[in-house]
């Protein structure tokens, strides 16, 4: 007779979402599968409200990424109105991203997958937490703590506001850059860049540690998905579509976001709130891919800061081809904070960046927008139309977290098959189930809201439906 | 200025005001018998909540925030509504009143949908203001939450009936000030909704001038100014006393 468990809810990640594991009559693995438990409904809701308003509407999606949905909302609506965002505003922008990218990678990498990396997979449960990283390595924990301040004073010195602030508006920003606040915000970055230079050290020493996490966690060819710039080197705001295959081949490339529906699909699977977006051309489910710092890694040609692209270029010699490894999504994302670093010195020495001409206007000329930026989990999609009254009329957002949903059950399909050898779970398949999922730094209250407590996280359950055990 | 001799001759006509002597919150006050009481009060630096009032505009004693008590009469009463008589002792802040005052705005608050975070009125509106003046920290009513559409048929400006609080600061500048009479209210009750000519959309109206005073008058997001994003709605009202204190110099 067949099993399954079923691990309920899956910590240190951010929103609520279960694990269940099928074991076939022989009691192997059959399948693993993530189910997003919540269900959020903006795109339904936001129906009839003016185009205005969906930039602060759509922030309230997250907490911890929300200028990544003002900037693609904002986006969107910039197509709505068909107006050209002034050169500083898109800087700015681009800017404020940088914040939000520093504070969204420190929160993931610190606080919710160092204990791992740090304490080890097997250690003590109890004290796999942030805490136990203070009291093992406390300058390491604070420089975690510090790097995610900085990210977070970044995106206040811009917008006024760390979390949901209302700066970014369509059309651009509505308030320019004060040289009080330039100087304050170059003040920040010396010692960001000091942190994430030792930080990179200990994370490039800890990799030769998780060889086996490293096979498992999710490796195997997949399409990635990324947003490049006209040379083809990473970008996070302004950007083109490139489709890679597997092997690393250039599948499409240079792909207007407005044609995203050319290229992906979505399927909607019943267990689960979380939509589960294809590459198209090679249907559904083989068109899986996967978004994210490690696939922008792999799909760019470099990064346009020296830096950054010094760490690029060893990040990606450690294989041929794409990093197929959703673990390298560690490493990728503390060189993602060293690109933003590298933008922010870059960008305020900028004169232009002083502008006052922040903000195009304009009314609702065209009846539908899209708007496309790279959020810290990855490619994500606004889609508006409007009435001609500028009135949504419809929604469709495919976030991050989504793209990735295949890969997030095909990685724990690998991960179980490897780690549970029989119908008990143990603390190890536990904890290693749940970080190949922390790996994606999924945020499953991005994606889609309710919050449940009704039951536990993950579960091994006979073909029959039977719970056979739970964590 | 023209000064005709009928205007002069009526001014000299009117008998002055009678002077009473009243009691506000224990302040012994003389004030004229033409104020009310919340004019009084004002005039005494006593602060009374109001929503609905606007200065210019007729009183209209929908919103009961400027409730006061009289000694004597167990009924309290709108400030803004309620004249002196003479040796009157009222009160503006007992207990009771600052508990009607929050359950006021509670209803409000549960009636139509005021989620401030997302509002384009957001950090600079009256119900906004009164309720951390007030110091309401939650609502233990229902919320309603009706689905009202939003009508963006103006050129200029937009109207969320989610946002109303039916003060009719709108429908007065519009017919008092303005003289088109655009706006009016229909339904009773819970129900009312204002209106734009015959409950048709705001863009079709034919009496509307688009002057945009409904909308800076409006102490919430519900009148709004086409365009503006969360919190970028700064409503402007000193044209109000400045143009009827040039038309009243017209006048005379």
């Amino acid at each position: 007779m067949g099993q399954q468990f079923v691990i309920e809810p899956v910590s240190r990640i951010e929103g609520h979402g279960k694990i269940t594991i099928t074991l076939d009559e022989q009691g192997k693995v059959a399948d693993a599968r993530l189910h997003v438990t919540q269900l959020r409904g903006f795109e339904k809701f936001c129906a009839g409200r003016p185009y205005t308003e969906m930039v602060a509407l759509v922030e309230r999606i997250c907490g911890i990424c929300p200028i990544s949905h003002s900037l693609a909302s904002a986006r969107a609506c910039d197509t709505i109105m068909g107006i050209r965002v002034p050169e500083a505003a898109a800087k700015l922008r681009q800017l404020l991203n940088c914040g939000e990218f520093i504070q969204s990678h420190a929160l993931s990498f610190f606080y919710l997958s160092s204990p791992d990396l740090l304490l080890g997979m097997d250690s003590d449960p109890d004290n796999r937490n942030i805490f136990g990283v203070l009291q093992e390595n406390p300058a390491f924990a604070q420089d975690g703590i510090r790097l995610r301040k900085i990210g977070q004073q970044v995106i206040e010195g811009f917008a006024g506001k760390r979390i949901h602030p209302s700066w970014v508006v369509p059309g651009g920003v509505n308030q320019p850059l004060s040289p009080e606040h330039r100087d304050q915000l170059l003040s920040l970055l010396p010692q960001g860049l000091e942190i994430i230079k030792r930080s990179l050290d200990f994370c490039k020493q800890s990799m030769d540690r998780y060889q086996g996490e490293i096979a498992t966690f999710a490796n195997f060819p997949s399409s990635f998905l990324g947003l490049v710039d006209e040379q083809g080197k990473l970008a996070h705001v302004e950007g083109k579509l490139r489709f890679i295959d597997g092997q690393g081949e250039i599948v499409a490339d240079q792909v207007d976001p407005a044609r995203y529906q050319e290229y992906i699909g979505e399927a909607v699977e019943k267990d689960s709130y979380l939509k589960s977006p294809y590459y198209k051309p090679l249907g559904y489910p083989e068109g899986i891919y996967r978004v994210g710092p490690a696939a922008r890694l792999n799909v760019c040609n470099g990064i346009t800061t020296p830096l950054a692209h010094q760490e690029w270029t060893e990040f990606r010699r450690q294989d041929q081809g794409p990093l197929l490894s959703s673990f390298y999504n560690h490493q990728a994302r503390l060189i993602e904070i060293l690109y933003c670093l590298e933008t922010l010195e870059r960008l305020l020495r900028d004169p232009d960046i002083l502008s006052p001409r922040v903000r195009a206007l304009g009314q609702a000329n065209f009846p539908e927008g899209i708007g496309v930026v790279e959020a810290p989990r990855g490619t994500l999609f606004h889609h508006y139309q409007v009435d001609d009254n500028g009135l949504m009329t419809w929604a469709n957002l495919i976030v991050a977290t989504g793209n990735n949903n295949l890969a997030m059950n095909r990685g724990l399909l690998q991960v179980a098959r490897h780690y549970l050898t029989g119908p008990k779970l143990t603390d190890a398949v536990i904890n290693r189930l749940q970080a190949v999922i922390r790996a994606f730094d999924p945020c499953l209250s991005c994606s889609t809201h309710s919050l449940r407590s009704d039951g536990p996280a993950i579960q091994v359950l006979a073909n029959d439906g039977q719970v056979l055990d739970c964590a | 200025m023209n000064h005709s001799p009928a205007s002069r001759n009526s001014q000299e006509n009117t008998p002055p005001p009678r002077i009473l002597t009243l009691q506000i919150d224990g302040q012994d006050l003389s004030g004229r018998a033409d104020e009310t009481i919340l004019e009084i009060a004002r005039q005494n630096k006593i602060h009374i909540p109001t929503l609905c009032r606007l200065d210019g505009l007729s009183g209209h004693g929908g919103c009961r925030l400027c409730l006061v008590e009289i000694s004597g009469q167990n009924r309290p009463v709108p400030a803004c509504l309620t004249y002196p008589q003479e040796g009157m002792v009222i009160s503006t802040a007992s207990q009771r009143l600052q508990d009607y005052r929050r359950k006021i705005l509670e209803l409000l608050f549960s009636e139509r949908n005021h989620v401030c975070a997302v509002c384009v009125s957001n950090g600079h509106c009256e119900l906004q203001e009164l309720a951390v003046e007030l110091g309401l920290s939650h609502v233990r009513y229902e919320y309603l939450h009706p689905r009202l559409e939003v009508d963006g048929s103006h050129a200029r400006f937009i109207r969320d009936p989610n946002r109303c609080v039916l003060c009719l600061r709108c429908v007065r500048v519009c017919a008092e000030v303005e003289g088109a009479h655009t706006w009016d209210v229909m339904g009773r009750g819970i129900s009312s909704r204002v209106i734009t000519d015959l409950n048709q959309a705001w863009g079709s109206s034919q009496s509307c001038t688009a002057c945009g005073k409904c909308v800076q008058v409006c102490p919430t997001g519900a009148l709004s100014e086409k365009g503006t994003s969360v919190a970028e709605m700064i409503k402007h009202r000193h044209f109000l006393p400045q143009l009827l204190a040039m038309r009243t110099n017209r006048r005379e």
